[in-house]
């Protein structure tokens, strides 16, 4: 039993009705909101790391008929992350956002977003997962239209409808679950689930839906637009968070709730598009010529890493390898959220002072902005997965396994992609150091640059190099039917 | 928390902290920013001196913490270490000097001297990694921190250039990173230990280690510049001087020299290496490399294109000393490590001098350079007597001992003519040099003469840093047998890794 | 055949063919009516679910699925309706 599970999800709830009502504060109540919610996001992880699985039953209801709440070291950790990420955001919101029109709108969904982002790390129960999916969705939605403008509205709406879609499969799928197993809380299921033809149509249908949320490829043809389109913090927080929420479900349906009903073969299903989504990802970010669509073909990638590692961890028996995989999962997960939150920050820093985000002609950005040059940099540094950063050490144990394991084929897609990433990142740079008078008057170091900077320093000094405890607290798990 | 563990880690800071902080000064403050860089150097220099003390005495010096399992960021001071780490220090300060002076005016210095300060951390980082993770993690770093020093000037050319040898060192760091996850997921975690770690495990397929060996070495060989993956070195001599010379010297081209040192004695163990064959390859790479160099510096009439595919040859000269089994050759190897670096920095620093007060870039804009900047003109004579290998400049040392160890272990019937075609053309290449410098009237006007200061051909902080380096070159071959020089040094470790 | 897998095969019929119209239907307004009726297929298969035997009180939480699901069907229609309406108003100022 543990209060704590609450305050990560009621604060921001509590702060989006605030802002609804009272929308002249909104700013200040969004601020506040997001320290709070960043505070009880480190309380829940600091006590994980201590206690173990943490459990709180809502209203005394025992799960199964109740509402449960759960936190391990997976759900913690991107807890945390969440925390972090958006309270940088949020700093750098409240000035992109001051004087603006969108101003209360922007908080009262962001805040409804965060709430519901909470609840789905926090969901102990499969149905209460797929309305957290659906509000998270929403209010994402919500988000990505706010710049208006044609195309904005035109991406939110084919992100709604795919979203949707995405969504109903994995109620589908949840209802074949029930019909199957009698029960649709997680812990439990991790106990009951056995390979039958229950199982598998219910797996298809949500990771089904899921991959579309999560934007595998050939599924991801929503995202670009989408996250390119969309005002910079939200940008931020859809790729660094909103993609990772489904990505958790899968990791959490794959390695350890259907563990048990997950074949080594299956796993190439998700492997070989999530190989395709690396190298494809980054070949449509070199080619990109916007620099905030270069950032969103780099989430592609990034999230065929990702899928690469669910694949080899799948294939691995239940051990200490198959901790290490997931771990490191783990690490490119918030890695990636980090940098990549960082990066579309100094992206819409650079946007507001140019005026345009073509990359072409982004000559002086780096005389006019250092900072935020120096910024992107650094989170690239972190997308590519060079040292010292946390993709360093991901892609380290990504291939170790895949040599250990005798998947050479996984060689040549990680290396190709790590140069084709390399290849954009470089590019970007070889024009913002190119002299030119691009970009306009030279910033003062504070709101909008600090935040940025410090996800980026987070992605590439902080995981790169002290890291070491993530590897204790991943295999801390509540749903781990057979043991990590 | 000891000494032992905080030394190795205070020595990188020492340059890691200047470097940040001057990132973060303002263009404008020039005094507090070359105070940071001569305190980060001088501070360094210091710290190196204590740990050489203790390595000497057999103190064993270890920072080690763990990042994932099985995966430890180590720094550690073992011989080998010691001497590259005190060449990279010594030359670090000398160059600092030299590049104040010559950045003297221009703009984006706190950028520049930032990624200067963290090239040099790399490098230390490189000397002092105890484990190829580690190793990995700085040589990637170190083709971070170089790209912007080669891209500094912004001109279309350096931005070519500065592209080109990050696109060859970018695929090199992969290619090295595979083989050392490969042997990582072969044996666990790849320490370097004196005598190598492989022997140890002699149920390991043969094939396999072969193939492990070749990768690294391809991605080694791309920052060591043997043929043919040295492409980008001629390219990137478009940085300005002071790069130029560090990256001959000190920076890139001996990280892949002394990594390639590191995987034969500390990874796969010389004598293990031997017995899979794959030194013979090495060796004749490195010969190839040493003619091919020699051969494409003669043509050269750009001076520092000259002295870069000199460098191509002569850092080769490390790797064929480390190709050839037995102790006599290693010495000869290890001990150009730091020849090679003192000598070459002395010519890339003169060039620069040229280049800076007379406009010089062509040898065939030399004749009677000599009598304008005779102090400038000696250093680079010392350097290219040392790099012919005349008595008693350093150089002659090093091609001593190679020539004795190829004979030692049976080899000497191709590798003696080797160095001494390479010699012959080292003179052809550079006597003309001395020539047109020392004995040629000059044409009339220089390219573009820069006035100053009435007496000195050049300040002080332009004109002390090769004529110290030249003189370094000098003791080092004077004074060869005495305790300290490196020769003393390399005979140390050879004693260490040959140790039964 | 027994009634619950009647309801239940003419849930996944409805479901595969709002998917089908989803997926290949360019107008917007037509894609949103077949997502409603892929969610109503879904909602079948639920409520066919939540049947046990005659006699017998219906099973509960897959009703109460149910119910959760229409709401949030109805507020994802609506989102989708404003954001068309925006973007005609959006186009007619070009």
């Amino acid at each position: 039993m543990s209060d704590l599970l609450i305050w990560p999800i009621v604060t921001p709830l509590a702060a989006a009705l605030l802002a609804l009502v009272w929308p002249s504060r909104a700013t200040s109540i969004g601020i506040v909101a997001a320290g709070l919610t960043l505070l009880s996001t480190l309380r829940v992880a600091w006590q994980v790391s201590r206690d173990g699985v943490l459990e709180l039953a809502l209203g005394g209801w025992s799960p199964g008929l109740g509402i449960a709440l759960r936190a391990d070291g997976l759900s913690a950790i991107l807890l945390a992350m969440s925390g972090l990420v958006s309270m940088a955001v949020a700093v750098y919101a409240s000035v992109y956002f001051a004087g603006s029109a969108q101003r209360a709108g922007f908080w009262t969904l962001w805040l409804l977003l965060l709430t519901a982002l909470h609840a789905l790390f926090l969901s102990g129960d499969l149905f209460n997962v797929y309305v957290t999916l659906e509000l998270m969705g929403l209010a994402a939605v919500g988000l990505a239209a706010l710049g208006g403008g044609r195309e904005a509205l035109q991406a939110a709406l084919r992100y709604l409808i795919l979203g949707l879609l995405g969504s109903l499969a994995f109620l589908a799928g949840v209802a074949v679950v029930y019909a199957g197993f009698g029960s649709l809380d997680m812990a439990t299921l991790a106990g009951v689930a056995a390979p039958v033809p229950a199982a598998w149509v219910a797996l298809t249908l949500m990771t089904g839906g899921l991959i579309i949320k999560a934007a595998l490829f050939p599924l991801h043809i929503w995202l670009p637009a989408a996250h390119a389109n969309a005002p910079a913090p939200v940008s931020a927080m859809l790729s660094a968070l909103v993609v990772k929420a489904a990505l958790y479900l899968v990791v959490r349906l794959w390695l350890e709730i259907f563990d048990g009903v997950v074949t080594s073969a299956a796993a190439w299903v998700i492997g070989v598009p999530g190989g395709i989504a690396v190298v494809w990802g980054s070949w449509a970010a070199l080619r990109a010529a916007r620099l905030k669509l270069l950032a969103a073909f780099s989430t592609v990638a990034q999230l065929g890493y990702l899928f690469l590692f669910i694949a080899l961890a799948a294939g691995l028996p239940a051990g200490e390898p198959r901790a290490a995989v997931m771990t490191a999962l783990v690490l490119m997960a918030i890695s990636h959220g980090f940098a990549k939150s960082a990066f579309f920050l100094g992206a819409g820093i650079v946007m507001q002072r140019a005026g345009h985000d073509r990359i072409a002609e982004l000559g002086g950005t780096a005389r006019a902005l250092p900072l935020t040059t120096f910024t992107l940099a650094l989170a690239g540094v972190a997308l590519v997965g060079l040292p010292p950063s946390g993709g360093f050490l991901a892609k380290w144990q990504l291939l170790t396994t895949a040599i250990a394991s005798g998947q050479w084929i996984w060689l040549p897609v990680v290396g190709l992609g790590t140069l084709l990433a390399a290849a954009y990142l470089f590019r970007l740079l070889g024009h913002a150091f190119a002299p030119g008078e691009g970009v306009g008057p030279r910033l003062a170091v504070g709101r909008e640059e600090i935040p940025a900077l410090a996800l980026a320093l987070t992605a590439t000094l902080l995981l790169g190099l002290g890291a070491a405890g993530l590897w204790e607290l991943i295999p801390v798990s509540a749903y781990a039917g057979r043991g990590l | 928390m000891t000494l032992s563990f905080w030394l190795p880690l205070a020595i990188l800071l020492s340059s890691l902290i200047p470097g940040v902080l001057i990132f973060l000064l303002a263009e404008e403050r020039h005094r507090t920013r070359t105070a940071l860089n001569l305190l980060g150097a001088v501070t360094k220099l210091i710290l190196v001196g204590v740990l050489i003390w203790g390595v000497f005495h057999e103190q064993v010096f270890e920072t080690r913490w763990a990042l994932a399992p099985g995966l430890d960021f180590v720094l550690q001071a073992d011989a080998l270490s010691v001497l590259f780490v005190s060449l990279s220090t010594l030359l670090w300060l000398v160059t600092t000097v030299y590049a104040i002076g010559y950045l003297e005016n221009s703009p984006h210095r706190s950028r520049f001297f930032g990624f200067f300060s963290l090239c040099v951390t790399a490098t230390v980082g490189l000397a002092l990694a105890g484990n190829l993770f580690t190793f990995v993690l700085f040589y990637e770093l170190l083709t971070l921190a170089t790209y912007p020093l080669i891209a500094h000037k912004g001109s279309a050319e350096a931005l070519r250039g500065a592209r080109i040898y990050l696109g060859y060192t970018l695929v090199g760091g992969l290619l090295l990173m595979i083989g050392a996850v490969w042997l990582h997921s072969l044996i666990g975690p790849v320490d370097f230990v004196q005598g190598g770690m492989l022997a140890g495990h002699g149920q390991l397929d043969p094939g396999v280690l072969r193939w492990i060996f070749l990768l690294l070495i391809l991605g080694l060989g791309v920052k060591a510049a043997l043929v043919p993956l040295h492409g980008w070195l001629p390219q990137a001599m478009v940085a300005p001087a002071p790069v130029s010379a560090l990256l001959h010297a000190v920076a890139v081209v001996k990280a892949g020299a002394f990594g390639i040192v590191r995987v034969v004695y500390d990874v796969y163990g010389v004598e293990f290496a031997a017995g899979l064959g794959v030194l013979d390859l090495l060796a004749a790479v490195a010969a190839a490399t040493i003619v091919y160099g020699s051969f494409k510096a003669l043509s050269q009439d750009h001076l520092k294109k000259r002295l870069a595919y000199s460098t191509v040859s002569q850092v080769s000269y490390i790797v064929l000393g480390t190709a050839i089994l037995g102790p006599l050759a290693t010495i000869g190897g290890l001990v150009h490590l730091v020849h090679q670096g003192v000598m070459k920095i002395t010519l890339f620093f003169a060039a620069g001098n040229y280049a800076e007060s007379l406009g010089i870039h062509r040898i065939s804009e030399m004749d009677g350079v000599g009598r304008r900047m005779p102090r400038t003109t000696l250093a680079f004579t010392i350097g290219a007597l040392g790099m012919i290998g005349i008595p008693p400049v350093a150089g002659f040392i090093s091609k001593w001992y190679l020539g004795l160890g190829a004979l030692q272990a049976g080899v000497g019937a191709w590798v003696v003519p080797v160095l001494v075609a390479s010699s012959l053309l080292n003179a052809a290449y550079f006597l003309p040099i001395l020539y047109r410098a020392w004995f040629k009237r000059p044409a009339g006007s220089w390219p573009a003469e820069r006035p100053h200061a009435a007496g000195g051909e050049l300040p002080g902080a332009l004109l002390w840093p090769p004529l110290a380096t030249a003189a370094l070159s000098l003791l080092a071959g004077l004074f060869a047998a005495s305790p300290f020089s490196p020769l003393e040094w390399a005979q140390l470790i050879a004693a260490r890794e040959y140790r039964p | 055949m027994s009634l619950t897998l009647l309801y239940a095969l003419t849930g996944t019929a409805l479901f595969l063919l709002g998917l089908r119209a989803t997926l290949l239907h360019a107008g917007l307004l037509a894609r949103v009516v077949a997502l409603n009726v892929s969610g109503a297929g879904v909602f079948l298969i639920l409520v066919a679910i939540a049947y046990r035997e005659a006699g017998q009180p219906v099973d509960p939480i897959p009703q109460a699925l149910v119910l959760t699901g229409l709401v949030v069907a109805v507020s994802a229609t609506a989102l989708a309706l404003a954001l068309h309406r925006r973007l005609i108003k959006e186009q007619a100022h070009e």
